[in-house]
C-alpha cells in the first residue's frame, strides 16, 4: 500500500444521515489521487451481520458502508473518460458523476444526481445483480476487483432518504395530462416517478392492499427491508404520484375504462402466475408456490408470530429452483426455524441464476445445495402431508438454447430427500386477468404483451413494460423498462411519438460533468 | 376505508355486515367475491358477496365466526371501518336462462347462493331453493330466498321445516323432474353429497369453492383445486366449477392445511426428537422446536365443523 494522503484527513463520521455540515466534507481533496494511486486501494467489503446470528433473524444482512468506507471506495473510481459502467446499467445511472460528488464529500450533489437517474436507488443499491451489469463493465474488474458501485449507490441513496430536505427536486409544471400506471412494482413505480417529474398527473393502480409489488411481497425483509420500500413509495407520493390500492384491472376496472379516463396507460402488471413442477403429489399439504410462501411471510408479515396470517414451518424444507426467488425462499425457511433448508436445482453452481452475493450469503447461513438434481415426485404421508421429494441426479450435456449446459437425467440415480415442506420456485408466467379482458391487446404465444421498440402496445396510447412484456426477469430490468416507457409516454402525450431520442441518449454526454 | 353501515346477527355464529363499497356494488355479479383485509396485520379473507345495493353503494357480506380473523370481523359495529376490500373477484356464475333450477344452501353458504337465486329468477328461471341448518335458529336467508321462488327448508333435528338433510329434499325435487341445473354452496361434504345426488340424473351441477387464497388474482396458487384431473385456481377459474368434476377430497384436505399444522408439526418434532435420542451419538439436536402458529385459518374450521354435522 502506498500512502493515502486523503484518508488521513477524512473526518470521522457516523452513519449516513448524521449531521453532516457542508463544511465537514469539502476540505480534503485539493490534491486528487493519481490513477496509479487509486489503483492501489483495495475494494472495501460490505459490512454484514454475522452469518449464524442472521440465519435466525429477519434483519437486513448487509449493514451498509460508513461514510468513511464509502469515500474510500469512491477513491477507487478512475473517472473513465468513456464510462462503460453506464452502459451496463438498465436505467443508465450516471455512475462516475455521483461517485465523484461522493468522493469530494458533496452529498447533496451526489444524491441529486443519483435520484435524477434512478427513481428507486435504495432498492437497486440492494437488489441489483451489479456483478453482471455496471460492475462487470468497470475497467477495474479487468485487473482485480471492480468499484463497489452497488454499495456506493446504496450509501448515497440511504443518505438521501435520511436527508429528504437536501435531496428534493423542484416540482415540475403541470402538463395537464393524465397517465394511469397499472401495477406498483419496480416498473410501475419507476415510470410513475419519471412521469411525475415531467409534469403529468399519474395514478398507480395496485391489486394488493399495499404498493410495491414484488419489492413488498416477494423480496424478503433481510434483503430489502419493507420500511425502505415504504419510504421509496412515500417519496413518490410526496412528489405527486397517486396510488389506488385494491384496484384489480380486469375486475375492479377494465382497461377500456382506464383508456377513457386517462390520456395514456402504462401496463406493468408483472408475470404474476406461479409455475408448478407438474409432478405427482404437488397438491399435498405442505407444497407452496414461492409466490404464496413469500407473500405470506413478507406482505402478510407471517415471519412475525403476532401476524394473523399463518405460514407452515418445516424442520426440513426443500426449495426447488435456483433463481433469486428460490434463494430468498430457502433463506426464509432457515430463518423460520428449518434445521435443514435445501435448494434443489437441476443445473450446476455456475448456472445458478441467483445473484452471486445471495448464493454466497446462503452458503454462509448453512443452506444446502443439491445441484444437478431434478424433482420427480412429491411424496405424501397417509394424511396427505408432504413427507419427502423424490429426485434424480443430472449430468450436464451440451449447451442448450439458453447457452447453459443442458441437464440430462442419470438413469438409476433416483433418491428421496425427506422433508415436511416443498417450495416451488421455478418461475412465473403471465397473468391473463388483465390481458384477457381486452381482446384487441396483442399478445405473444406465451401471453406476454407485444410492444413496439418504444414500449407501445397494439393499442394506441397503451404502453407496457417489465415482466408482462419480457417474462420473469429482474427488478432493475423492469425499472429500465419503466424509465424508457416514461419517455415514450411523455413523447406520446406531447404528440411527438415515436420519440426521436430515447430518454437516456443524453446521459453519456453529461457524464463527464462536475 | 370502507365503513360498516349495518350489522345483524343471523344465526348463533353467522353475522351479516353491510359495508360501503360503491365501485364493487355497481359492477359485481352473482357468484363473485371480495377479499377483505380488516386492518394492518389482519388476514386477507375471501368472502362471497351475498347482496349489493348499487344505489346506496353497499355490499352485503355474511360471515361465519369460527376463529380470530372472522371474530374480529364480526366484532365490527356500524361506523367502524374495514381497511381494504378488493374485488369483485372470480368469474360470475353461469346462469341458465330458462327452465328450472335448484339452489342448495348449507349453513353460511345459504347467503352465498342468494344472489345466484335472484339472478336466475330475474332471467325468468323457476327457482327452488333447498336450504338447511342444524336446527331452526341456524336457518338463514329464508325470507330473502323466497323472493326468488319456492323455498324448502330442512333441519337436521326436525325443529323446523323438513326433517333431514338438504340432499334428501334435493333428491325428491329432482325425482319430480324438470330440473335443468343445480347450484350448491355450503360445506365441502354437503357439496360433495349434492354432486353425488345429481350425478346419476345427469343434471348440470355447480359448486362454489371457498379455497385458501391470498390475493384472489391467480398469483399465489394456494387455491389450486383438481377439476376433471386438471389443476385450476378457484380465484380466477372459479369460484364455481362443475361439481361432478371437482376432487372434493383434495379440496377438503387442502382446506385443513392450517388447522392440522400445529398438531402435525408437534408430532413430527416429537418423532424426530425420539429418533435423535436413540441415535445417542449425536443426540444433542434439541433444535426441533417450532414456534406455535399465532392463529389458524378459520374458514376451513368452519367447513370442517359444518361437515361434521352434515354427514
Amino acid at each position: 500500500m502506498t500512502d493515502q494522503p486523503t484518508l488521513a484527513s477524512t473526518p470521522e463520521t457516523g452513519d449516513p444521515g448524521a449531521s453532516h455540515g457542508d463544511s465537514a466534507f469539502t476540505p480534503a481533496f485539493d490534491h486528487p489521487l493519481s490513477p496509479k494511486e487509486r489503483m492501489t486501494i483495495d475494494r472495501s467489503g460490505m459490512p454484514e451481520q454475522d452469518a449464524l446470528l442472521r440465519a435466525a433473524n429477519f434483519r437486513e444482512v448487509n449493514l451498509g458502508y460508513s461514510q468513511q468506507l464509502a469515500m474510500l471506495e469512491a477513491e477507487r473510481c478512475l473517472q473513465c473518460r468513456n464510462p462503460v459502467c453506464i452502459d451496463g446499467c438498465p436505467v443508465r445511472v450516471n455512475i462516475p458523476l455521483f461517485i465523484e460528488r461522493l468522493r469530494v464529500g458533496d452529498m447533496d450533489g451526489a444524491a441529486a444526481s443519483l435520484l435524477d437517474d434512478n427513481a428507486l436507488p435504495c432498492v437497486t443499491g440492494r437488489v441489483c445483480p451489479q456483478e453482471i451489469q455496471c460492475e462487470a463493465r468497470c475497467v477495474r474488474a479487468k485487473k482485480g476487483a471492480s468499484v463497489a458501485i452497488g454499495s456506493l449507490e446504496r450509501f448515497v441513496a440511504d443518505w438521501a432518504m435520511a436527508n429528504p430536505d437536501r435531496s428534493k427536486s423542484a416540482a415540475a409544471t403541470s402538463s395537464g395530462r393524465t397517465v394511469a400506471v397499472v401495477g406498483s412494482g419496480p416498473a410501475g413505480l419507476t415510470a410513475a416517478g419519471e412521469l411525475v417529474k415531467k409534469g403529468h398527473d399519474v395514478t398507480v393502480f395496485e391489486a394488493f392492499h399495499a404498493a410495491g409489488g414484488v419489492l413488498i411481497y416477494g423480496i424478503p425483509e433481510f434483503r430489502l427491508p419493507k420500511d425502505i420500500v415504504q419510504q421509496e413509495v412515500d417519496r413518490l407520493k410526496a412528489s405527486g404520484v397517486k396510488i389506488e390500492t385494491n384496484a384489480i384491472i380486469g375486475r375492479t376496472y377494465t382497461l377500456r375504462e382506464l383508456r377513457e379516463r386517462f390520456d395514456a396507460v402504462f401496463l406493468a402488471v408483472g408475470a404474476g402466475l406461479p409455475v408448478f413442477m407438474n409432478v405427482p403429489g404437488e397438491n399435498y399439504k405442505g407444497v407452496y408456490s414461492a409466490n404464496e410462501y413469500l407473500t405470506r411471510v413478507n406482505l402478510m408479515g407471517a415471519w412475525n408470530p403476532e401476524s394473523d396470517t399463518p405460514v407452515l414451518k418445516g424442520h426440513r424444507v426443500v426449495v426447488v429452483g435456483g433463481g433469486n426467488v428460490a434463494v430468498d425462499s430457502v433463506r426464509t425457511a432457515k430463518r423460520l426455524g428449518a434445521d435443514e433448508a435445501t435448494i434443489v436445482y437441476r443445473r450446476g453452481k455456475a448456472e445458478l441464476p441467483a445473484r452471486a452475493e445471495e448464493v454466497h450469503h446462503a452458503e454462509q447461513e448453512g443452506i444446502r445445495f443439491e445441484l444437478q438434481v431434478a424433482p420427480l415426485e412429491v411424496i405424501g404421508d397417509e394424511n396427505r402431508w408432504v413427507s419427502g421429494i423424490r429426485c434424480i441426479r443430472m449430468e450436464l450435456g451440451e449447451p442448450d438454447g439458453s447457452g447453459r449446459r443442458r441437464p440430462i437425467p442419470i438413469e438409476g440415480s433416483e433418491f428421496v430427500i425427506d422433508c415436511e415442506m416443498v417450495v416451488v420456485a421455478i418461475g412465473t408466467r403471465s397473468n391473463p386477468l388483465l390481458t384477457a379482458s381486452e381482446p384487441d391487446l396483442a399478445l405473444n404465444q406465451a401471453g406476454y404483451i407485444v410492444t413496439d421498440e418504444h414500449g407501445m402496445s397494439s393499442l394506441p396510447g397503451v404502453f407496457a413494460g417489465g415482466d408482462i412484456v419480457r417474462g420473469a426477469a429482474t427488478v432493475i430490468l423492469a425499472m429500465g423498462d419503466g424509465k424508457r416507457a416514461a419517455g415514450s409516454v411523455d413523447a406520446w402525450l406531447r404528440g411527438e411519438y415515436p420519440p426521436v431520442d430515447e430518454a437516456f441518449a443524453t446521459v453519456s454526454a453529461a457524464s463527464t460533468g462536475h | 376505508m370502507h365503513a360498516v353501515i349495518d350489522k345483524a346477527q343471523l344465526s348463533p355464529n353467522v353475522t351479516r355486515l353491510v359495508i360501503e363499497a360503491p365501485c364493487i356494488a355497481e359492477i359485481r355479479k352473482p357468484g363473485q367475491f371480495v377479499i377483505v383485509h380488516r386492518a394492518p396485520g389482519a388476514e386477507r379473507i375471501p368472502l362471497t358477496i351475498a347482496d349489493a345495493d348499487a344505489d346506496r353503494g353497499t355490499i352485503t357480506l355474511v360471515i361465519q365466526a369460527v376463529g380470530k380473523s372472522t371474530e374480529d370481523l364480526v366484532a365490527l359495529r356500524p361506523g367502524d371501518t374495514i381497511a381494504d376490500v378488493a374485488g369483485p373477484l372470480g368469474k360470475a356464475t353461469e346462469l341458465i336462462d330458462h327452465g328450472r333450477a335448484v339452489c342448495v344452501g348449507g349453513g353460511v353458504g345459504t347467503a352465498v347462493v342468494h344472489p345466484i337465486a335472484l339472478g336466475l329468477a330475474a332471467r325468468g328461471v323457476e327457482v327452488i331453493s333447498v336450504i338447511g341448518g342444524r336446527s331452526k335458529e341456524w336457518v338463514i336467508f329464508e325470507d330473502e330466498l323466497r323472493r326468488a321462488g319456492e323455498v324448502i327448508t330442512c333441519t337436521d333435528d326436525g325443529s323446523y321445516g323438513r326433517h333431514g338433510f338438504v340432499t334428501d329434499a334435493l333428491r325428491d325435487v329432482i325425482e319430480a323432474g324438470g330440473v335443468d341445473a343445480v347450484y350448491a354452496v355450503g360445506p365441502v361434504p354437503m357439496m360433495r353429497a349434492v354432486a353425488e345426488v345429481t350425478r346419476p340424473y345427469g343434471v348440470p351441477t355447480f359448486a362454489s369453492l371457498n379455497a385458501i387464497m391470498l390475493d384472489g388474482t391467480g398469483m399465489c396458487g394456494g387455491c389450486r383445486v383438481a377439476v376433471g384431473g386438471k389443476t385450476l385456481y378457484a380465484c380466477v377459474d372459479g369460484p364455481e366449477f362443475d361439481a361432478h368434476q371437482v376432487d372434493f377430497r383434495e379440496l377438503a384436505d387442502r382446506l385443513g392445511t392450517y388447522r392440522e399444522f400445529e398438531a402435525h408439526a408437534t408430532e413430527v418434532a416429537h418423532r424426530r426428537r425420539a429418533a435423535a435420542q436413540e441415535d445417542a451419538a449425536d443426540a444433542v439436536g434439541g433444535t426441533c422446536l417450532i414456534p406455535g402458529l399465532a392463529t389458524t385459518t378459520e374458514r376451513q374450521e368452519a367447513a370442517a365443523a359444518a361437515g361434521d354435522r352434515r354427514e
